[in-house]
């Protein structure tokens, strides 16, 4: 039996689609027509990215090669993200059935869940899963009696490494080397796992398809908004009176969101994890959505009590522990915003200083190698420009 | 480690490892994994035994051991004890259990006990933010930890220990 490790929110779409429906729907689809579905259907990476998944699958798909894998992305290490937790603990098979139907649309034989490490309680949820599935004809030799269509899934561990969620560094820690960040392109669909083309997809972009599939791209597309199309898990944590996991469909605003999880009075929500941006209450009006606030879905609600700068410093230590250390501007970067953040909670911030660094941070997102460089930040900056005020009479004494 | 195996039954330990999960390179995580697992640190000289299995250079070994929070090679206890750092958990009142923690266990964080029972580490995001402050021991996940609940999770640990002893 999985350990259930109950999570409050609201009522979820995954718990109203018909077990496997996606699945035959997607297998008496020619592989072109299914690829072409999903991009019709706006889907676009739930992890964070946002990049479009049929897009995505389109280019594996084109690649010619004699094996393909199929990568489930469940490191879900971004602060305050745990959606893809109660994903695989309530609605494993929808992922698989992702997996599965990922497979068949790009010609991947091997289907990989690379789980963190953190998450080692849920292993034996999903090997019961996967060997069900394997039972039932679902996964193995001619799956569905689709003949010539074999497709299985493994599950490999992750080590604790925040890096590994990045696609790239992923696929090196599955081949057995330091979590580092490669160089693109080549990109994973044309050169991934072992140099095959390979598909990396979160762990809610692949249930998600399982519902495109069941229900329809008109369906999907009847939520959220035009550029983006769906709902979304939101995890949100923090000062709330209810949090847990919602879904919402894109565009929901930061201030209707609050007032569902009971965080209205906040002076500030994080959304996008420590990566992502602080949003400071007069900017509540702001959507949820990749043409306004992009997010993999990690809603922080922070309090009109709490110290802005403890924020900032809490994600700053955070990335100064978990940059691979690979490339220059995020290894030596990192520690320099943190010692900003700590000398102007302690009201010794030198103003030039202060400029040099926001100038550094700057360059971080242009010149890192990989997300976590380029958006560790995000937090950094949006703070000392949404939170101004707060900051400059806190140095001033005040 | 070394003074509980002969190196030969450590090479063997490592070969059946390798028999089950392949020669390849893929194989380095699970393997290390494993080793740390049941001997709670990833010695020198086990480095050099899987580096010779796997036919790779021990740097590499060390390489990525070194990498990966939870393949530290320093001896750690056979209770290893990760506290959540991040800012819900935070939020939640981490401060309190990590000073619980400190007081029972007499250690700092990134120590171990005397007895090699207990280690103490913060972690990242353990995904628990709806319901921190979060432990993990070992694989075992605690949530809305007091400083009260602490204590008695580490008693829970030093009752296990007893049992296994007898």
């Amino acid at each position: 039996m999985p350990v259930i490790i109950e999570t409050q929110g609201n009522a979820l779409t995954y718990e109203t689609i018909e077990p496997e429906a996606g699945l035959k729907a997607a297998l008496a689809t020619s592989r072109a027509d299914l690829v072409d579905t999903i991009r019709d259907s706006g889907l676009m990476g739930r992890g964070g990215a946002g990049f479009p998944t049929g897009m995505k699958w389109g280019f594996c798909a084109a690649e010619k090669a004699d094996q393909k894998y199929v990568i489930c992305n469940a490191d879900e290490g971004e602060p305050g993200t745990f959606k893809d937790r109660v994903i695989l603990t309530r609605f494993a098979d929808l992922v698989l059935e992702g997996m599965t139907i990922g497979g068949y649309a790009v010609g991947a034989s091997l289907g990989i869940i690379y789980l963190r490490a953190e998450y080692t309680y849920l292993r034996p949820h999903l090997n019961d899963v996967i060997q069900k599935r394997r039972a039932a004809g679902l996964l193995g030799h001619d799956v569905c009696g689709v003949e010539g269509f074999d497709f299985d899934v493994i599950v490999a561990m992750g080590a604790g490494a925040y890096v590994c969620g990045e696609e790239t560094a992923l696929i090196e820690s599955l081949e057995g080397f330091r979590g580092e960040p490669r160089n693109r392109p080549p990109f994973p669909v044309v050169a991934g796992l072992l140099n095959n083309p390979t598909v990396v997809n979160n762990v809610e972009t692949l249930a998600s398809v399982a519902a495109i599939m069941a229900k329809g791209t008109e369906w999907f597309k009847s939520f959220g908004t035009d550029k983006s199309s769906g709902y979304k898990l939101f995890s949100v944590s923090g000062d709330c009176d209810k949090p847990g996991v919602y879904e919402f469909p894109w565009g929901i605003t930061v201030a209707e969101l609050l007032k569902e999880v009971g965080g209205e009075g906040a002076k500030a929500v994080q959304i996008g994890g420590a990566s992502g941006v602080c949003v400071p209450a007069r900017d509540f009006e702001r959507r949820l959505a990749f043409e306004d606030i992009p997010t993999g879905g990690s809603v922080m609600v922070i309090g009109p009590d709490r110290d802005i700068l403890d924020v900032a410093e809490n994600f700053l230590e955070f990335f100064v522990e978990e940059s691979c250390g690979q490339c220059t501007p995020c290894r030596l970067g990192n520690p320099q915003m943190l010692e900003a953040v700590k000398l102007l909670k302690a009201g010794a911030c030198p103003p030039e200083f202060l400029e040099n660094v926001k100038e550094l941070a700057g360059t971080m997102q242009v010149a890192s190698k990989c997300g976590l460089g380029q958006t560790s930040p995000s937090a950094f900056l949006s703070i000392l420009e949404g939170f101004g005020d707060e900051i400059h009479n806190r140095a001033a004494g005040a | 480690m070394a003074t509980t195996m002969t190196n030969d039954e450590l090479r063997a330990d490592i070969e059946a490892l390798v028999e089950r999960l392949g020669p390849g390179r893929a194989s380095l995580i699970p393997i290390l994994a494993d080793v740390k697992r049941r001997f709670h640190e990833i010695d020198s000289e086990t480095m050099q035994t899987i580096a010779d299995v796997l036919d790779i250079h021990p740097v590499e070994v060390h390489s990525v051991a070194s990498f990966y929070a939870f393949l530290h090679s320093a001896p750690e206890g056979q209770f290893v004890i990760r506290l959540c750092g991040t800012l819900p958990c935070d939020f939640a009142g981490k401060q309190a259990v990590a000073d619980a923690l400190r007081t029972e266990l007499g250690i700092g964080f990134d120590e171990t006990t005397e007895d090699g029972l207990f280690t103490l580490e913060w972690t990242s995001c353990m995904g628990m933010c709806d319901q921190g402050p979060a432990l993990l021991v070992n694989d075992e996940v605690h949530t809305r930890v007091t400083p009260e609940k602490a204590k008695a999770v580490v008693a829970a640990c030093r009752a296990a220990a007893v049992a296994k002893e007898a």
